[in-house]
């Protein structure tokens, strides 16, 4: 089961809701930052062991995206299911960057909700995922 | 009032705060001004304001009087609203505030509301968090959307109802009809979801897994359509079409497979087709190898399958991606147990990944290798394991430390090779390693007769580099203090003798003793060291200036050994060769193996008053007993449990009728033990008659006395004080038979008065020979706290020559320094 977790500064774990990770984080930052200084094939793998859990990272330019999951997760797939999200933004935003994502947070956590629900996977299909935003934003405009 | 700012701005004018504290009074103000807003009941800002307070939730801030006003957002009509209203439910609420349950009807409404993204929206928010009351309320609504034929709700229902079933077990079987149809699906959403209810469902409940086993030939199938089908621009994922879903199609199948042998064979051939017909190249096929692997090794799989799940992970430990590598490693370590040869194979492997730059990876690569180690291949691992422990990071010494010490302990090929790993480990890991591994080393160095000159040389060049590894420092005193001699006389075979005189061995402890670097539990290592090297070597008066500087040493501990020295100096000199005598070879024990009789050495602790308990000599590879544990290297508690005489039931039974006429306590009470095997009488006999010394010692504190001599059977009392409570006295009763014919099934039994306590231990034999040839031994312990006098009754029952003979008797003339 995943956590929900995009890059956050949250505290208070509340139950679903986006993981307070600031400790291991940091860890992911520091392993990035070392690795694309000193090598261009990443260095460090990217699974960090957390307490009782699993942390994937991945880093695109200036985002990164952390993802929290249990033991029996399979991580590897995770780490697809990361840039099966990342590829779902780019397609609604064209070409996103963490600035379309800091504005656009409502509209983030739809097509998030749309894809992951309380920590399984929902749909991977992009249109799919982004048929209702669409049909908000027509709303929206009529 | 002016109408609130968008998000946007909110946004843009915390980017421009430029520290922390200039953010937090912009929250601040913004968090007023909407606060508020919301007293004033304002419908048409109330999304916006939610939406502020939202963005500052993530931030970190106080964000809880926005709840109900979320609320207040579900109920209204318009879409975006109820939109912010139900993420700031999923944000801000969970079931422990009471405000939630106000949703239940907002939500049930929704559920049945006429546009789909709204009952999309509630089936989100009851499925992230529902509480038990609402889902209990809810589910019949969410069974019904999953009738649907609108693929959008129902893969949101699916998934509503895992959430329901983890929070109200008892409702699994209100979704069982809907399932029935649901593997028939076309809508990939659909499907996967319904094999993730379908896990949830077989995971909760056996019946169910049972139930859905038959659904295997089902899943075999989409599974093979998945990979054989040609490229569909929908779900394709790097030419893999729907990667999600074969990987939750696997793990389901794993989950059903697992201890049934039908099943796993039916999946045996699409494993080994989606094993070998899957594109490595990305990460997407490696992701759906592991799965494979994985299921693979959880089923009753067939062996040739189980070696190939093997030859993938082998191949993933030499791929360059560090992912996979982690993956690798640790598939390999939870399969190593079962499929031990097969993993040995990739040995180098593993063991190159310890020179690996990433954490993670070394820390899977040290487990496995100590996994892996075993008899044959042992002197090459720990060549890399310490290689290994040189270079890694403080965080892993303390485990591959104990690790190294674990694998020597079983699989070490010659005591030289244990000894030199040990001091290897010590001295570049020292301060890491536990502290039971102090008491430990010196129980190996002392049961490796033949290597102590080695050992003590070493230990002294070690010493000579560098004194502040403490585990180090300690071992290397207590070996000196005991075999100094054979370092100063330069006996030693195995290496080059070093020429060592007795001075520089004592300038070494002494050094020891001042330095800062070392702990008080040091200071009392080297303090007992110099004292023993005073019977070995000649130069007693240095050590004597020693001992008595530490007399008034600030260190509670070094004071009172350095006065029991003295004292032993002074008072007790006759005693002093005696008690510093070498250590004998102690016993080791498996721990897991059953005790039985367990004798430990005091260690040479002189205490000025008693005598020393004898130590036994044990042959080495007889019983398991317990490990000796040397804390601080001074206390030790001797434990000596007692095993039942011969005839326990009958025992007590007699002794009250013994003891009845003299109101004594009702006899002893023997501590239920196992059988004591043959070898055992002989037992207490070889310890004391191999250490003659001790007993004359031990005589001479108490004198000997007859107990009882009539009709040819005389039993002698010897007695000793046990270390280290005064109180208990142990008296051992030496039982010769002057008559021409052997005494046979000889018992003896005594009891003593209720103040006192008594435990009896196994006699030595009961057949006492004839003519005086041999004795029978056998200790009793007497505890004696109010230190009255002690009396006792003895029954003695024998057989002579064919009739029994029993006989009672009293003995009073106890001498007086064994109970007072």
């Amino acid at each position: 089961m995943t956590g929900n977790g995009v890059t956050y500064r949250n505290h208070g774990e509340n139950y679903n809701s986006p993981l307070s990770v600031c400790l291991p984080v940091s860890v992911c930052l520091y392993r990035s930052a070392y690795s694309s200084v000193c090598h261009a094939v990443s260095v460090h793998s990217v699974f960090v062991e957390y307490k009782d859990f699993k942390l994937i990272y991945r880093q695109y330019a200036a985002l990164y995206i952390v993802v929290g999951v249990t033991d029996s997760e399979n991580e590897l797939s995770v780490y697809e299911l990361v840039h099966n999200f990342v590829e779902v933004l780019d397609k609604y935003f064209s070409r996103v960057s963490e600035l379309d994502i800091m504005f656009n947070l409502d509209r983030v956590h739809i097509i998030l909700d749309e894809m992951i629900q309380n920590g399984h996977i929902v749909e991977t299909n992009r249109s799919r995922i982004l048929a209702p935003l669409n049909a908000l934003d027509k709303m929206a405009d009529s | 009032m002016p109408a609130p700012i968008r998000l946007r701005e909110l946004i843009r004018t915390i980017r421009t705060a430029r520290t922390q504290a200039e953010e937090r009074e912009m929250i601040q103000k913004e968090c007023a001004a909407i606060r508020s807003s919301f007293r004033e009941e304002d419908n048409t800002y109330r999304c916006r304001n939610v939406a502020k307070l939202l963005y500052m939730h993530m931030l970190g801030y106080p964000a809880h009087f926005g709840q109900l006003e979320c609320l207040k957002l579900i109920a209204s009509q318009k879409f975006t609203d109820k939109r912010i209203g139900y993420l700031g439910a999923m944000l801000l609420l969970d079931e422990r505030q009471d405000v939630h349950l106000l949703m239940t009807n907002c939500i049930k409404n929704d559920l049945n509301h006429s546009t789909q993204y709204v009952q999309g929206l509630a089936l989100c928010t009851l499925g992230c968090m529902g509480s038990s009351e609402m889902c209990r309320d809810l589910a019949g609504e969410v069974e019904k959307l999953l009738k649907t034929s609108n693929s959008y709700l129902r893969k949101k229902a699916a998934l509503c109802a895992v959430h329901v079933i983890r929070k109200v077990p008892e409702l699994m079987e209100m979704f069982l009809p809907a399932t029935k149809n649901l593997l028939s699906e076309k809508n990939h959403g659909v499907l996967h979801t319904s094999v993730v209810l379908l896990t949830e469902m077989c995971e909760r409940s056996p019946d169910m897994l049972a139930h859905f086993r038959k659904l295997v030939p089902q899943l075999v199938r989409i599974l093979k359509n998945l990979i054989m089908s040609g490229y569909s621009p929908e779900h394709d994922v790097s030419g893999i079409s729907d990667p999600f879903l074969q990987v939750r199609i696997l793990r389901l199948l794993r989950i059903l497979g697992r201890s049934d042998d039908d099943s796993s064979e039916a999946m045996n051939d699409i494993l080994a087709q989606v094993a070998t017909n899957t594109e490595t190249s990305k990460n997407v096929g490696n992701a759906i190898l592991y799965e494979t692997v994985l299921t693979i090794m959880d089923i009753k799989s067939e062996s040739g399958l189980r070696v190939l799940a093997i030859n993938i992970l082998g191949r993933f430990l030499l791929n360059n991606d560090k992912n996979i590598r982690y993956v690798a490693l640790t598939s390999l370590l939870k399969t190593v147990q079962t499929d031990h040869n097969a993993v040995q194979r990739h040995r180098s492997t593993i063991v190159d990944c310890l020179k690996d730059l990433d954490v993670s990876i070394k820390r899977r690569a040290m487990e496995l290798s100590f996994a892996l180690v075993n008899g044959n291949n042992i002197r090459g691992m720990m060549k890399e394991l310490l290689y290994f422990l040189d270079s890694c990071d403080p965080e892993f010494k303390a485990d591959c430390a104990s690790g190294v010490f674990l694998a020597a302990e079983k699989y070490a090929p010659s005591k030289r090779w244990h000894i030199d790993t040990i001091m290897r480990v010590l001295t570049t890991a020292g301060s890491y390693v536990r502290d039971d591994s102090v008491p430990n080393l010196i129980q190996l160095i002392t049961n490796s007769v033949e290597m102590h000159a080695y050992t003590v040389q070493r230990l002294y060049k070690a010493l000579l580099d560098d004194i502040s590894q403490q585990p180090l420092v300690q071992v290397a005193s207590w070996c000196i203090g005991e075999y100094g001699d054979l370092l100063v006389s330069g006996q030693c075979e195995e290496e080059e003798p070093i020429q060592v005189t007795e001075d520089e061995v004592l300038d070494v402890l002494e050094g020891l003793l001042v330095s800062n670097l070392s702990t008080p539990v040091t200071r009392g290592y080297s303090l007992t060291a110099i004292m023993k090297l005073s019977t070995r070597f000649s130069s007693v008066n240095r050590i004597k200036k020693v001992v008595s500087i530490y007399g008034s040493s600030i260190d509670v501990e070094l004071q009172q050994r350095a006065v029991e020295y003295n004292a032993l100096f002074k008072k007790y000199d006759h005693m002093r060769p005696a008690l510093l005598e070498r250590m004998p070879i102690m016993e080791k024990t498996a721990t897991n193996g059953p005790t039985e009789i367990v004798q430990t050495n005091g260690e040479t602790e002189p205490s000025v008053v008693e005598a020393k308990h004898p130590p036994p000599v044990t042959q080495p590879t007889s019983q398991a007993n317990d490990l000796l544990d040397l804390l601080g290297g001074n206390d030790v508690v001797p434990v000596i449990q007692t095993t039942m005489p011969t005839k326990p039931a009958s025992a007590g039974g007699e002794l009250l009728d013994l003891l009845g006429d003299l109101s004594l306590s009702g006899g002893p009470a023997p501590a239920p033990a196992p059988s004591v095997p043959t070898s055992q009488p002989s037992f207490l006999l070889d310890g004391l008659s191999s250490q003659p010394l001790f007993n004359d010692i031990a005589a001479a504190a108490i004198p000997p006395m007859t107990a009882y001599n009539k009709n040819g059977l005389k039993i002698d009392f010897t007695f000793e004080r046990a270390n280290p409570n005064p109180n208990i006295a142990v008296i051992t009763i030496h039982a010769s038979n002057s008559t021409e014919a052997d005494m046979t099934d000889f018992v003896f039994q005594a009891a003593v008065p209720k103040t006192f306590q008594l435990q009896l231990l196994s006699p030595s034999s009961n057949v006492v020979p004839a003519l005086n040839q041999g004795t029978v031994t056998q200790v009793i312990r007497v505890l004696n706290p109010q230190k009255q006098q002690l009396r006792m009754r003895i029954k003695l029952t024998y057989t002579l020559k064919g009739s029994p003979v029993q006989d009672l008797a009293e003995v009073n003339n106890f001498p007086p320094q064994s109970w007072q």
